[in-house]
């Protein structure tokens, strides 16, 4: 076991499968001779040298599109956007290409890419450095959407979108990288697969489902209502598309009472599919109406940090939004 | 006029504490709404704090010098009576009694307002929800609420009632509406047992059915000519109930793979013959069993039949009198019936439906004549019956009713 932070997780994650298959690389902006302007790649360049982690020029499109082009020829690309928010220019060779690539081609060819991006919110961070992308993304078959919430789950799911055969977008929050820490069993070659979404706690009054770093938030949130009497089902997506409906429907029914939780803003977020599941599903075991706790509809994340505040999903409002849905 | 507390305002984001360095003014004096009272020295900022209210300083909490949270308490201000706070107050008092208003009316309506979660719970339970107390807004039933209700009723029910928990391992052949609310529950277990058994019993068996009709015109005669007599020295009605059951166990001598259970992969063949009989009180239909069926007489099926009725009647039947049923005779022909599809119960393999006895014109030798005639409905379970047997079987039983009349003397 070894005491890793988020960010050190998902760099052991890419330096494990380099080491392991040779056809995996890396391609972004300042992921070589930097490490990364996040040091994710931190001291991948020296140990695979300039062929194995690619600096890239500011092209959002080449770096996925390169990938997709190596994807399709058999190699195992990592490519890194910057910020999420860059990501739009490439989104072409996302949803039109590395998407469809297996259905249009009658299965002849894949597209075994892993698009990494770190995003969110609450770090001062602005317009360009805070949104939250994918919702862009969660309508699209033939895309795989990861969002993991811990350091462990970081490592995990990492390789398991490497070793995906099919393209993986995976989406880090920034806040988390050095915020959370673990112990993780670095002994092991842990693969945790896509698409399963893991019970966090066990609980009977109400059921929060959410991804990401509201995840920990949530825990925290969770310990302390538990004292008051409190107690909370928690579930964590990992994986936002496609969703795990089974576990999305039994954690409803655990306790009838749901608040849905995300950074993105409300309309249109995945949590809204997350909620129409629960109503197609599970109508006769609901005894509150489905509570969605989301950022406003307003274009973009303040600056200011009062305006930031208010925009984000804190610990306050959720602990608010639990303990209305206790009372219902 | 009403005194006001003044407290450490939040003089910057990270700021969580302060302390006072001067006060401004002093107790008694009097100050503006904005005025500064007091100066102030964070880690990040020195500031004034300014008065919430326009009025007298009436307290000073604390003193210089000290070191204090956000939101503590600072001083306490007498707000001045002029007109605007009096208006704000009562405009604040107003808006009280709304709220106060709109609570009450919540409650009202809430704790009529059933959320699918709590409507399915108490179906499935049987739960009344009138008799469940809400604890979630305006009095709503939660469905925490009903889950408590239902573990509390566990626990009562177990100590309470041992009576309840027999009837609901009684098997029962034939549902009928529950009419008295404050059983209800109580029903709802031998509802639940219903159901159970029907669901295991229509799912698991495959069913199939065959009538005969019966000329029981003699048979009828022959009643009504010992009726009387049989009355005055039994002190109970003569039915043509028991002459069917005897009828029905001497066919199952004849046939004993009809008297039969299906145990799992095993057919189990039994040598007693125990007829399950249908026998109803005011609420429930049960089926008590008459031992050795093939061992008595008429007259003495007459006596286990009126015996048992008046046990069930009375709620006196035991599990004793329920258990070891090989074969069940229902009597439909009470309610009218003239045809019906029985469900067997499990696990015997058939059920014998007698139905009215009606006079219908039949031709005998090329002529009319009215007669009384009978259709007994099978059903069989097709795994362990076929076609040929439940037919001779039911030619058998045919035969012994209507080879019945006065000369023959089972009384």
């Amino acid at each position: 076991m070894t005491e890793l932070n988020y960010i050190q997780a998902i760099t052991l994650a890419m330096e494990e499968e380099m080491t392991r298959d040779e056809n995996v690389f890396v391609v972004g902006e300042d992921v070589g001779i930097k490490g990364g302007v996040f040091r994710a790649t931190d001291g991948l360049y020296d140990k695979f040298g300039e062929d194995r982690v690619i600096d890239a020029p500011l092209a959002e499109s080449a770096i996925v599109g390169v990938g997709v082009g190596a994807a399709m020829y058999g190699m195992r690309p990592i490519a890194e956007i910057q910020f999420a928010d860059f990501i739009f220019p490439a989104v072409n060779q996302i949803i039109s290409e590395a998407a469809k690539i297996r259905y249009r081609s009658n299965n002849d060819w894949n597209c075994p890419i892993t698009i990494r991006a770190p995003f969110g919110g609450g770090v001062s961070g602005a317009l360009y450095h805070s949104q939250s992308v994918e919702a862009i993304f969660n309508s699209t078959p033939g895309l795989k959407v990861v969002v993991p919430s811990s350091p462990r789950d970081a490592r995990g799911l990492l390789k398991a979108a490497i070793r995906d055969n099919d393209p993986v977008l995976f989406f880090e929050h920034k806040r988390a990288y050095r915020l959370l820490k673990e112990n993780i069993p670095t002994e092991e070659d842990e693969v945790i697969p896509i698409g399963k979404a893991a019970i966090k706690r066990e609980g009977e009054d109400v059921t929060v489902i959410t991804y990401g770093i509201n995840v920990s938030i949530t825990e925290k949130i969770a310990t302390k209502l538990e004292k008051e009497g409190v107690s909370v089902h928690l579930l964590d997506l990992r994986t936002i598309y496609p969703l795990d409906q089974e576990a999305i429907i039994e954690a409803a029914k655990k306790t009838g009472k749901v608040l849905l939780i995300t950074e993105d803003n409300k309309e249109g977020s995945i949590i809204g599919e997350v909620s129409a599941i629960i109503a197609e599903y599970c109508l006769f075991d609901l005894d509150a109406p489905v509570k969605r706790l989301a950022a406003p509809d307003v274009p973009t994340m303040p600056y200011a940090q009062p305006l930031e505040r208010e925009f984000l999903v804190t610990e306050d409002k959720i602990e608010e939004e639990i303990k209305q849905l206790v009372r219902f | 006029m009403s005194i006001e507390k003044i407290v450490m305002p939040k003089l910057g984001e990270s700021v969580n504490e302060g302390t006072i360095t001067t006060w401004l003014v002093k107790v008694g004096e009097h100050v503006n709404e904005y005025d500064p009272i007091a100066e102030v020295m964070t880690d990040k900022v020195n500031a004034e704090i300014p008065s919430s209210y326009t009025g007298t300083i009436k307290e000073i909490i604390v003193q210089e010098g000290e070191t204090i949270e956000v939101d503590e308490l600072i001083c306490y201000i007498e707000t001045d009576k002029d007109e605007t706070t009096e208006e704000s107050n009562s405009a604040k008092e107003k808006s009280d009694i709304g709220e106060a208003v709109v609570e009450t009316t919540n409650e009202v309506s809430m704790s009529h307002r059933y959320s699918p979660a709590v409507l399915s719970l108490s179906q499935q339970h049987g739960i009344h929800l009138d008799d469940v107390t809400g604890t979630g807004i305006g009095g709503r039933i939660t469905r925490k609420d009903i889950q408590k209700y239902i573990q509390h009723r566990k626990s009562s029910v177990t100590e309470g009632t041992t009576q309840t928990e027999e009837r609901t391992s009684k098997p029962v052949v034939q549902p009928q509406a529950t009419q008295n609310y404050e059983e209800g529950y109580e029903l709802t277990g031998v509802r639940k047992a219903i159901a159970d058994k029907m669901v295991l019993s229509t799912t698991e068996i495959p069913h199939a059915w065959m009538t005969v009709e019966v000329d029981v015109t003699n048979l009828v005669k022959y009643r009504n000519s010992v009726k009387q007599s049989f009355k005055d020295r039994e002190g109970f009605n003569l039915t043509y109930f028991p002459f069917f059951i005897y009828a029905v166990a001497q066919a199952l001598q004849a046939y004993p793979i009809l008297n039969s259970t299906w145990q799992r992969k095993k057919i189990v063949q039994h040598r007693d013959v125990n007829i399950s009989i249908a026998v109803a009180n005011e609420n429930e239909l049960y089926v008590p069993v008459i031992q050795n069926a093939d061992e008595k007489t008429v007259k003495g099926l007459a006596k286990s039949v009126q015996e048992l009725a008046n046990k069930a009647k009375t709620n006196q039947l035991t599990q004793n009198d329920m258990t070891n049923g090989t074969f069940t005779v229902n009597n439909t022909g009470t309610f009218g019936s003239v045809s019906s599809m029985g469900i067997i119960n499990h696990p015997q393999v058939a059920i014998l439906q007698v139905e009215s006895i009606v006079k219908r014109p039949v031709i005998i030798d090329d002529m009319f004549a009215a007669r009384d005639i009978v259709n007994l409905s099978l059903s069989l379970d097709h795994r362990v019956l076929d076609g040929l047997v439940a037919g001779r079987f039911l030619q058998h039983v045919k035969q012994t009713l209507e080879s019945i009349d006065e000369n023959t003397s089972l009384i």
